[in-house]
């Protein structure tokens, strides 16, 4: 029973909470997979003019951040875009 | 002129009818005269939760389609002297009557009475829109799980878009021995998430089931859930009324939890 607890230490209703805040911004967006899509598309299309990237690798979503101003926690567009090779970089 | 207050929540099954039985019935225990609404058409249930299913002459669609006056199909609970009743429809559905309609209902019914509570179906589709269309207030009931927070989240939305004046949130059956040990969201979480005010939580309480059996509400009582919705009541009326300590031990509102 300790042990089980030691793994369980974050409680099921924290994790509730987080998926919650994530689900909701999404929800909130009202942003359409197939915008999503659309978005994706378009950032691989500008990004590859100047580098080689991988699209197989790339995930873009919308989540929330802690906004750099005082507005607290604001939506965000999360882009993790991986470089195949700087060296082709095109001029 | 009296208030016009919806009850909605999205989901179905967090509590809604419980809620505008015993806030209704706790705001007629304040003095205040109050009629339920339920506008819940094709699945009428307030009648049942007030204990009031043996009276029902005529329903809310009667009145809308002029079958009848509204003074003839609204049931007075005797036992309070100002409490009322207009039944919904049970063979009837969401479509015999229009937002339009509706609007011209509650206000014909805010001449005579202090606060008209209206029992919204679950859902987004016309029931929802038939509901809220004559309100000044709603009130979001949600428990504390992330299906009904979403869905209340997804209301609050739509309450916002039809520019509904006022909205408080409801927590339900939350239990605070879960809550405690970290297995349930607190209602400061459920806060977070939502960001709108809350106007009452109503700790899990096996009282309720009892109530609804016997058909009637346990608002004032001396119980958990009994003592919550009459400080739902008195906070719609505008008094200042503490939180409970659901606890018996002082961390509602602690950090207890709080690493986050």
């Amino acid at each position: 029973m300790g042990l089980i607890d030691l793994f369980r230490r974050k409680g099921s209703g924290s994790i509730a909470k987080d998926r919650l805040r994530l689900v909701l911004v999404s929800d909130r967006a009202n942003c359409s997979p197939e915008i999503m899509e659309q978005i994706k598309n378009d950032i691989i299309a500008v990004i590859s003019k100047y580098i080689e990237i991988d699209t197989e690798g790339l995930d873009i979503k919308i989540t929330q951040t802690e906004s750099d101003g005082n507005n607290g926690i604001v939506p965000a567009l999360y882009a993790n875009i991986p470089i195949k090779d700087m060296k082709t970089y095109k001029k | 002129m009296g208030e016009v207050i919806v009850v909605t929540s999205g989901k179905g099954g967090v509590g809604k009818t419980t809620t505008t039985a015993n806030v209704g019935t706790g705001l007629a225990k304040l003095d205040k005269k109050v009629v339920l609404v339920d506008t819940d058409i094709g699945l009428r249930n307030l009648d049942v939760v007030m204990g009031l299913e043996n009276r029902i002459v005529y329903n809310i669609v009667d009145v809308i389609e002029g079958t009848c006056r509204i003074r003839n199909a609204i049931i007075r609970d005797k036992r309070y002297p100002n409490l009322y009743l207009l039944p919904s429809a049970q063979t009837r559905d969401k479509a015999a009557v229009t937002p339009e309609q509706m609007k011209k209902l509650t206000d014909e019914l805010r001449e005579e009475f202090d606060y008209v509570i209206m029992d919204c179906p679950a859902g987004i589709e016309q029931g929802f829109q038939n509901a809220i269309a004559g309100a000044d207030r709603a009130l979001v009931v949600t428990t504390p799980e992330v299906s009904a927070v979403r869905d209340a989240d997804r209301i609050i939305g739509l309450l916002e878009a039809n520019e509904m004046k006022q909205t408080n949130l409801i927590i339900n059956r939350i239990r605070m021995d879960m809550v405690k040990r970290g297995d349930m969201m607190s209602s400061e979480d459920v806060f977070d998430v939502l960001a709108i005010d809350i106007i009452g939580i109503v700790p899990d309480d096996e009282n309720i089931v009892i109530s609804t059996n016997q058909g009637e509400p346990l608002v004032g009582s001396n119980t958990a859930a009994g003592k919550a919705y009459m400080n739902i009541a008195r906070r719609i009326t505008g008094e200042e009324v503490p939180y409970l300590d659901l606890n018996n031990r002082g961390n509602f509102f602690s950090k207890l939890f709080g690493k986050r």
